[in-house]
C-alpha cells in the first residue's frame, strides 16, 4: 500500500487541528495538551506532538494528513513532520494580526525544509473580524506567484478546497519537471 | 471587511503600505491611551486626517501657516457658527482673505502634521473600516502615500536618534553657566522661548513638554538644539542602567533541501478525484 503525506502548519490556534479534523475520515489522532503558559491561553488545550488524519482512497492508497504543533516550543517536531511530504498549507488566523510575523517564519522554515509545493490559506474566514486574503497578502508580503485561498476550517467543502488546490499545484509541479 | 489589530503587531507604516497597495478607500482609526487619530482614504491616497478630533481644521491651517493672525483665527473662529470648513473656505476666498492655492496647501499641511507623530506610536488598537468616510464639509487633500511614508520613516529615523541621544524625560535641565555660543547669535521661536522659560533643575522635561502641550518628539527636538547649542545643561539624577537590547536569537539550523518524494502522476489524479467525492 501507498501512503502520502501532506503537512497542515500554522502558528498557535490558527486552525490546524479543526483543519484535519474537519476532512479526516478517522477521529483524529490528537496529542493535545493543556496550555500552561498564561500569555498563550486562548484556547484550553494546543498541540504538542501533531495531528493525524487520514484518507482512504482505496486499498492501494491512503493520504495522512498531519497537523503540526502551533507552540515555538515544539518546533522540533516540524522537521520530522516535514519528511517526505507531498507538499503543505500554511493556515493563517486571519483574526489575529500578532501571528502574521510567526507566520511568515512557518512559511520561511518549511520552505527550507524541502522544495515542495505549497499553499496559503486564510482561515476564519467566516468571522467578522477576518481580514481578507489580499490584505493578508500585503501585510505577509507573499508574492503573487504563491497561491492563497480563503478558508473556513470547520466547512468541510472550504478544507477539500485548499487540499485540491495544493493537490492541482502538485499536478502543475509534474508537468514543469523534466 | 475591517482591518483590526495592535500596532504592536502591525506597525503604521506597514498599514499604510497596505492601504496604498490595495488602493484602499476608507476611514483608518487608531487609539493610544487617550489620543485618538482618524485617517481617511480613497483609492490608496490620504484625504483628510485629525489628531485627537482638533475642531477646525481650517482655521488651524491658516494660522500655523501664518495666512491670518491669532486674532483673526479668533474672531473667525468666533464668527464661524456650525459653518462647515467647505463653507469657511468658500467665505474667507470671496472676501479675499486667501487664495483656494493658500487653503489647499495649509490644510495638506495641517493634515499631515496630524499623521507624521503616529509614525512614531508602537501601540494602540487600530481598525479600517473599508468604504466609511467622515469627510463631509471638511476640505480634503489628496496625499500619495509612498512620499509620506518616506518622509514618516526619516522622521522616525530623527525621532530614534533623538531618543538615543535623550531617553529619558524625567531628567531636568539648567542654564549653562557658561554658555558655549554668543547669545546675541541665537533666535529662538516661540515655542523654543516657551521651553526656556520652563527651565529649572526642579521641573523634569517631560514636565515642561505637559505644560506646553508638547510631543516627545517636540520636546526632544527643542531640548536637543539647547543642548547642542550649549544654552543648556542637564541635571543628572542617580544613574539608570541602560535598557539592555533583545539578544536576538541564533539562526536556525536549516536542513538541507529535500524533493518532493517521487509520486506519480495517476496517485495525484486519485487523490483529487478522492477529496472531490467527500
Amino acid at each position: 500500500m501507498q501512503t502520502v503525506k501532506i503537512v497542515v502548519t500554522g502558528p498557535f490556534s490558527s486552525g490546524k487541528t479543526q483543519f484535519v479534523q474537519t476532512i479526516s475520515e478517522i477521529d483524529v489522532v490528537d496529542t493535545e495538551r493543556s496550555i500552561t503558559r498564561a500569555e498563550e491561553q486562548i484556547k484550553e488545550q494546543t498541540t504538542v506532538a501533531m495531528d493525524f488524519g487520514r484518507i482512504t482512497v482505496d486499498e492501494e492508497l491512503v493520504l495522512y494528513l498531519f497537523g503540526t504543533p502551533g507552540q515555538r516550543r515544539f518546533d522540533f517536531m516540524w522537521e520530522v513532520l516535514s519528511e517526505g511530504m507531498l507538499g503543505f498549507v500554511v493556515l493563517l488566523d486571519s483574526v489575529r494580526p500578532e501571528t502574521f510575523r510567526e507566520a511568515r517564519d512557518i512559511l520561511a522554515t518549511f520552505r527550507s525544509y524541502a522544495s515542495v509545493p505549497y499553499i496559503v490559506a486564510a482561515n476564519k474566514q467566516d468571522l467578522e473580524d477576518a481580514w481578507s486574503p489580499e490584505d493578508l497578502r500585503i501585510a505577509l508580503r507573499i508574492p503573487e506567484s504563491v497561491k492563497m485561498v480563503p478558508c473556513i476550517a470547520t466547512d468541510r467543502e472550504s478544507v477539500k478546497h485548499t487540499l485540491l488546490e495544493l493537490l492541482y499545484l502538485v499536478l502543475e509541479m509534474m508537468e514543469d519537471e523534466p | 471587511m475591517a482591518l483590526k489589530g495592535n500596532l504592536r503587531d502591525f506597525s503604521v507604516v506597514q498599514l499604510l503600505n497596505l492601504i496604498n497597495l490595495a488602493r484602499k478607500t476608507g476611514t483608518l482609526r487608531i487609539g493610544r491611551n487617550s489620543k485618538r487619530a482618524n485617517l481617511c482614504f480613497r483609492g490608496g491616497k490620504l484625504i483628510h486626517a485629525t489628531l485627537d478630533g482638533t475642531g477646525s481644521q481650517l482655521v488651524t491651517a491658516l494660522r500655523e501657516s501664518d495666512l491670518i493672525t491669532e486674532e483673526q483665527a479668533r474672531t473667525i473662529r468666533a464668527r464661524a457658527g456650525e459653518r462647515s470648513d467647505k463653507e469657511l473656505g468658500l467665505l474667507l476666498m470671496n472676501a479675499g482673505y486667501v487664495s483656494q492655492e493658500e487653503i489647499v496647501e495649509s490644510v495638506r499641511q495641517r493634515v499631515l502634521a496630524n499623521v507624521y507623530p503616529l509614525f512614531t506610536w508602537t501601540e494602540g488598537r487600530f481598525h479600517f473600516d473599508s468604504g466609511t468616510l467622515e469627510v463631509d464639509g471638511v476640505i480634503t487633500v489628496r496625499v500619495d502615500l509612498e512620499n509620506l511614508i518616506m518622509q514618516g520613516t526619516r522622521r522616525l529615523e530623527e525621532w530614534e536618534r533623538l531618543q538615543e541621544e535623550l531617553p529619558d524625560l524625567e531628567i531636568s535641565l539648567r542654564f549653562a553657566d557658561r554658555p558655549q555660543t554668543n547669545l546675541r547669535d541665537i533666535n529662538l521661536n516661540v515655542q523654543e522661548w516657551r521651553v526656556i522659560s520652563f527651565i529649572n533643575p526642579r521641573n523634569t522635561i517631560r514636565q515642561i513638554a505637559q505644560y506646553n502641550n508638547l510631543s516627545d518628539f517636540q520636546i526632544r527636538k527643542i531640548v536637543y538644539g539647547l543642548l547642542q547649542a550649549g544654552l543648556v545643561e542637564i541635571v543628572r539624577p542617580e544613574r539608570k542602567e541602560p535598557k539592555r537590547p533583545e539578544v536576538p536569537e541564533a539562526p536556525k539550523r536549516v536542513a538541507p533541501k529535500k524533493r518532493r518524494p517521487d509520486v506519480k502522476r495517476n496517485v495525484i489524479m486519485r487523490l483529487i478525484d478522492r477529496i472531490r467525492e467527500l
